[in-house]
């Protein structure tokens, strides 16, 4: 069986020559949840980039399920793997909540009651049905988070990649944001420095430094090896260390 | 500002007129402003009559008449050089509170003043009742080209948070003591100007990303609700139909 995600041998330089990913490789099975942990600058947005089919590989390949990102299946990956940008900002760009959830689904060339369907379906998933109306630029933060990603989730996608999820969240925000995540029935990979949200939500992680994968295993086991982290230029806040809160 | 409700510009009330469908209050509106512009400066009767009807309509829109006078005043920039022309024009001369006047430059002073301050007033009007989505859809069911509605949408969405971060700029150059008084002064602004032109142009490259991956193919999907009934343009229309009347009497008797 294929898995969800399986990336080989992915290779990716900037126009400028700056050189993001050389060689990662790494695969998540289905329904599971996988933190990408990394320093600043360890090529985290840019393999989140290219899991959408946003940017093209330079060497290696990308498989999402059954199939390889090519041009030729461009529309597809982009409706099986969702992206949800890490600034709310950016993704939002609709004058109301409601027309920008339903950006994604009509550009799959959804219609009519479907089209009306798939939003409500989208905003109630994330608890937001009451934002339906309101302009984006006037949510508070954890609002926007919200609305982004039900504008992703209205194109039903079988992965859900996260840009640093939880930035600019305040404590609640970042709690209702977790709760949310695991009440999501698909694949999920979320790309993040912060590592207790990494330990709360993801089972396994990889560690992504120099544009490489240098670890791969259980969260808990990795986020306990005080080297391993230290190497990579990871911390765990004080008192939250794997292995102090008991798990 | 509110969360609710987006601009400053729009008066929150439940009139027969914020109810009506953008894309009829739009044409409306422009019909009304149209009418005012064709009709002769000298049948000052006609821009009475305008400014009675649309004074009606404003109260049934419960839009405050302090709200539109302040919101008024704006267009004082573009008016001031009116008043200049009765002293600047030439022909006939005649007397006006013990000063000489150009007659033919009173009647053109005249003539902006009172188009300039119906036209705006229409706007006003239109803006307090129709939120600014409702007027993008209206322009996108009015047929406006996609491209330019699309533009404007994301002029909108955007120039909000354009101006906070220009505000947060400023604010961290005052933090550092900053205090421009002399034209030398001026380099570091035009430094922030330059550093808000590439940063305005990097999110529109990561807003353009987050729109492909969202299955964005060049075309903007045709996101329309159900459009303005009979009975929307037909109310609408009154005004525009008013001030069309009014027009033709005045072209016809001047």
């Amino acid at each position: 069986m294929s898995h969800p995600v399986s990336v080989a041998d992915l290779h990716f330089a900037y126009p400028d020559g700056r050189q993001a990913l050389s060689g990662v490789t790494f695969s998540v099975g289905k329904g599971e949840r996988l933190a990408v942990l990394g320093p600043n600058g360890a090529g985290k947005t840019t393999l989140a980039l290219h899991l959408n089919g946003l940017l093209r590989a330079a060497r290696g390949t990308i498989r999402i399920g059954d199939l390889e990102v090519t041009d030729d299946n461009l529309v597809e990956i982009r409706r099986r793997v969702g992206l949800v940008f890490q600034d709310p900002d950016d993704q939002l760009f609709m004058p109301t909540v409601a027309e920008d959830v339903a950006f994604g689904p009509a550009n799959l060339g959804l219609e009519g009651d479907e089209l009306e369907g798939r939003v409500d379906e989208a905003l109630a998933a994330v608890e937001a049905t009451n934002l339906r109306q309101r302009v984006p630029h006037h949510l508070s933060g954890g609002e926007k988070r919200r609305a982004s990603l039900a504008t992703v989730l209205a194109m039903d996608p079988g992965v859900l990649v996260f840009d640093e999820p939880a930035s600019g969240l305040d404590p609640a925000g970042r709690r209702e944001l977790m709760e949310t995540l695991v009440g999501l029935p698909v694949t999920q990979v979320l790309i993040t420095h912060d590592l207790p949200l990494a330990l709360e939500l993801c089972p396994r992680s990889v560690i992504l430094d120099e544009g490489r994968v240098s670890a791969d295993g259980p969260t808990a086991g990795l986020l306990g090896d005080d080297e391993l982290l230290a190497r990579h230029r990871l911390e765990m806040p004080y008192r939250l260390d794997g292995r102090k809160s008991g798990r | 500002m509110g969360a609710g409700h987006a601009h400053a510009l729009y008066v929150h009330e439940h009139s027969a007129v914020h109810r009506l469908a953008p894309e009829a209050k739009l044409a409306a509106a422009l019909s009304f402003i149209a009418a005012v512009a064709v009709t002769p400066r000298e049948a000052v009767w006609a821009f009475g009559l305008y400014a009675l009807v649309l004074a009606l309509v404003l109260a049934a829109a419960r839009v405050p008449p302090r709200f539109l006078f302040l919101r008024l005043l704006g267009i004082l920039p573009f008016v001031a050089f009116a008043f200049l022309i009765p002293f600047v024009a030439t022909g006939d001369r005649v007397e006006v509170l013990g000063i000489e006047v150009s007659g033919e430059g009173l009647w053109g002073a005249w003539n902006i003043l009172a188009k300039a301050t119906l036209g705006a007033a229409t706007s006003i009007g239109l803006a307090a009742t129709t939120e600014v989505p409702k007027l993008i859809e209206g322009l996108g069911a009015l047929k406006v080209p996609a491209v330019l509605v699309s533009i404007a949408a994301f002029m909108i969405r955007y120039l909000e948070l354009i101006a906070e971060e220009l505000g947060r700029m400023r604010m961290a150059m005052a933090a550092r003591g900053y205090d421009p008084h002399w034209l030398g002064q001026v380099k570091p602004i035009a430094a922030a100007a330059g550093a808000m032109f590439v940063r305005s142009y990097e999110r529109g490259e990561r807003v353009h990303s987050a729109m492909l991956a969202r299955g964005y193919s060049g075309v903007m999907p045709v996101l329309r609700p159900a459009g303005a009934g009979w009975f929307d343009w037909l109310l609408a229309m009154t005004l525009p139909l008013t001030g069309v009347v009014i027009a033709a009497v005045a072209l016809v008797v001047t």
